[in-house]
């Protein structure tokens, strides 16, 4: 090997040059965020690269306050194992501060638990169980976008209110299906409804569900919840609409990506909840517009939404307490973010109980029909608002260790 | 030793040498990973490899091991190595049931019949209380060995774990090449003549079940306290297809291929995470190559270009 005069000049230069720049980065503090969502499976629409995108938005609108964040992104391939794989692996090995997302609830269990064990911060946003801050909820983390009791809670009380007052539930027949149908169910009674009845369905392997809907309208309801999710739900919305079902239905777990992959001529009428709605406000017309320009042709949903909001909320607390300070224990952390306010062009103003429950309205939308939609996305009309102290479980009900001491 | 061949032999020990080494370079946890799914493709190997019935419901024991140790140790607070051997002992039980129907038939009839099985359990599974449901068992303990040793740090539990292993592993070398395994290997030549022979081969057959759904169900039974979590990802389908791409891939009835193919695997979902949909892209790349070029797995093929068994 022969080297020239200009190449063993120009590495000559470099070396230096590359020494200064390493020594000028490592004078400031870098905290790393963890991404760990699904960019593979089915819920790749709900959370998936629309969440990594809002996650890097909320980095760049941040600014530069004085450290460096550093993104990293993991998908869990809806498996626990893998997710918790990973999160160690980010926590032990890469200096990673704190993950945010984390995909379904088996994986939001499962990192919430590793969270806590090695002292680090976790934040989810797309699981939905509301045990993350009921018997499971740690000093470690906390629980950003929506769980199974706002949804019910919005989706059955203020349907009531808004003239929804008898119901009939299509409940798949498991644990999930069960819980959503029995909450549901209890503040559609609460609320002054009825429930004129339900029918199981076998779960999993269920895809014809005409007679299913036919016993529902037969029963003169003027809803129908259902309490299923994913395959299930957009089986029953596309049988309902081949069937020509008047009844709105209301879907439980259903999300903007959903309406938007099943069309509005299908889903027209449907009910259902989110916490955020890129065309509700001012603010989160700003925040879409910021983050369609990064990701075009794609409307968040409160999931892919939900980490722009903590991930600001992260930031903040970071700056507040000094990145050296934040780095050293992921609770005290996640203690000083419970302390600030939240206030965001995601969800607005909002607070974070001491169980680790992020506060903000829960809005009950319906989906509007194809000759009422003005644009691309412009899905949804407002029909109630829950507002922030309502939309969730009271902190004495949900039995979490933390609220006695 | 123990029936290895001389390139066994030091295949072996080159494979203790890197358990021992491993920890230094690589993160334990994901090295456990890695060995609690080589013990899962040893398992189906023994069935696939050495008798020729291709089980595609092994999930079902591996996953039956990974509830019965979680929930034996979070509810009952079983020691460590009573949970795994409780979890390798249902693993075992639901493998009797299974085999006991299953064996009966041949071919595709038999892999039918084991599929159905596994989903029936898989359904069971998402009904069951003590499962958790879809959030499965959280939060297991890893617990005191005998009572007396804590497992929680990540290398007192790799140790566990790969004594374990290597025990299991030693043990299907054992089976393989045991007078019941000749057996096994005739069986899977040509079953009439083995039959003709006076063996009577639904016996053997029923048995080399067993014991492979008892070691998945103690690959399962250590993955659950490794991770502290035992869901419904592991009684699943997709992880019995995962396991026969690991045997595929590594080489089905060689003794290490598994073992290859499993980390192989691993290392694919672990680290390439970052990149997304590339994982089952990739995978399915593999799959294909593996299957067009090298038919017999990268192990078998190494053996068998250079005259060796492995």
């Amino acid at each position: 090997m022969s080297l020239s005069r200009r190449a063993l000049l120009g590495t000559a230069a470099a070396v230096p040059a590359a020494a200064t720049f390493r020594s000028a980065r490592a004078q400031r503090p870098v905290v790393k965020i963890g991404v760990l969502t699904d960019l593979s499976g089915v819920y790749q629409d709900i959370v998936g690269p629309l969440a990594v995108e809002s996650t890097r938005l909320a980095v760049a609108d941040f600014g530069d306050r004085g450290f460096d964040v550093e993104v990293l992104i993991g998908d869990h391939q809806n498996k626990p194992d893998i997710g918790s794989n990973l999160v160690r692996q980010w926590y032990d090995r890469d200096g990673v501060d704190i993950v945010v997302e984390g995909g379904s609830s088996a994986v939001a269990l499962a990192v919430s638990g590793v969270a806590r064990d090695k002292n680090k911060a976790y934040i989810n946003s797309g699981g939905a169980t509301s045990d993350l801050t009921g018997t499971q909820c740690n000093a470690n983390t906390l629980h950003w976008t929506y769980d199974t009791y706002m949804l019910a809670k919005s989706t059955g009380a203020a349907m009531v209110k808004a003239g929804g007052n008898s119901w009939f539930f299509i409940t798949a027949d498991y644990a999930f299906g069960h819980a959503l149908t029995r909450d549901v169910g209890n503040f559609v009674t609460q609320a002054g409804g009825r429930v004129l009845g339900g029918v199981r369905t076998p779960f999993p392997g269920t895809t014809d569900f005409s007679s299913y809907l036919l016993q529902a309208q037969a029963s003169g309801a003027k809803v129908i919840g259902l309490a299923n999710a994913g395959a299930d739900t957009t089986n029953c919305i596309k049988q309902a609409k081949e069937f020509g079902i008047t009844t709105p239905l209301a879907g439980l777990l259903m999300f903007i990506s959903d309406v938007h992959s099943l069309g509005l001529d299908t889903c027209q009428g449907l009910v259902l909840t989110e916490s955020f709605y890129w065309n509700l406000n001012d603010r989160t017309r700003a925040f879409s517009d910021r983050l369609w320009k990064r990701m075009p042709n794609r409307r968040a949903g409160m999931a892919n939404a939900g980490p722009y909001s903590s991930t600001l909320h992260f930031l903040k607390a970071v700056q507040a307490m000094g990145p050296a300070e934040a780095k050293k224990s992921g609770a005290a952390l996640i203690a000083q973010m419970k302390k600030m306010p939240t206030d965001d062009d995601v969800h607005g103003q909002g607070i974070i109980r001491e169980d680790g429950r992020k506060i903000h309205p829960a809005y009950l939308f319906q989906v509007k029909k194809p000759s009422e939609s003005k644009g691309p996305w412009d899905y949804y009309n407002l029909l109630g608002t829950t507002p922030a102290d309502e939309a969730f479980r009271p902190m004495k009900d949900g039995n979490c260790p933390l609220v006695k001491a | 030793m123990m029936g290895f061949s001389r390139p066994q032999t030091a295949a072996f020990w080159l494979m203790v040498a890197a358990i021992m080494i491993a920890p230094a370079i690589l993160y334990p946890v994901f090295l456990m990973k890695v060995m609690c799914f080589a013990l899962f493709a040893c398992a189906f190997n023994l069935l696939i490899g050495y008798v020729g019935l291709g089980s595609f419901g092994h999930a079902a024991f591996f996953g039956m091991g990974a509830y019965i140790t979680a929930y034996s140790a979070k509810a009952w607070g079983w020691t460590p190595e009573i949970a795994i051997l409780a979890g390798g002992l249902v693993g075992g039980g639901l493998g009797l049931a299974f085999g006991w129907l299953a064996i009966r038939r041949q071919g595709i009839y038999f892999a039918m019949i084991t599929l159905a099985l596994a989903q029936m359990n898989y359904f069971l599974c998402t009904q069951w209380d003590f499962t958790g449901g879809e959030d499965g068992i959280q939060g297991v303990p890893r617990g005191n060995l005998f009572g007396l040793f804590s497992l929680k740090s990540d290398l007192a539990m790799y140790a566990v774990v790969a004594v374990i292993f290597v025990a299991c592993f030693l043990l299907i070398h054992r089976i393989v090449h045991s007078p019941f395994g000749q057996v096994l290997k005739a069986i899977r030549e040509n079953e009439p003549r083995a039959t003709s022979l006076g063996y009577r081969t639904d016996d053997y057959k029923l048995m080399v079940f067993v014991l492979s759904a008892a070691i998945a169900g103690i690959a399962g039974g250590m993955k659950s306290l490794v991770f502290g979590i035992a869901t419904l990802t592991d009684v699943n389908f997709p992880m019995s297809g995962e396991v026969i791409l690991m045997a595929l891939l590594g080489g089905m009835g060689t003794i290490f291929g598994p073992v290859v193919g499993a980390a192989i695997v691993i290392t694919m979902q672990n680290y390439l995470a970052p990149f997304g949909a590339w994982v089952t892209v990739t995978q399915g790349v593999v799959f294909v190559v593996c299957v067009l070029a090298f038919r017999r797995g990268l192990i078998g093929e190494l053996a068998a270009r250079r005259r060796l068994s492995l």
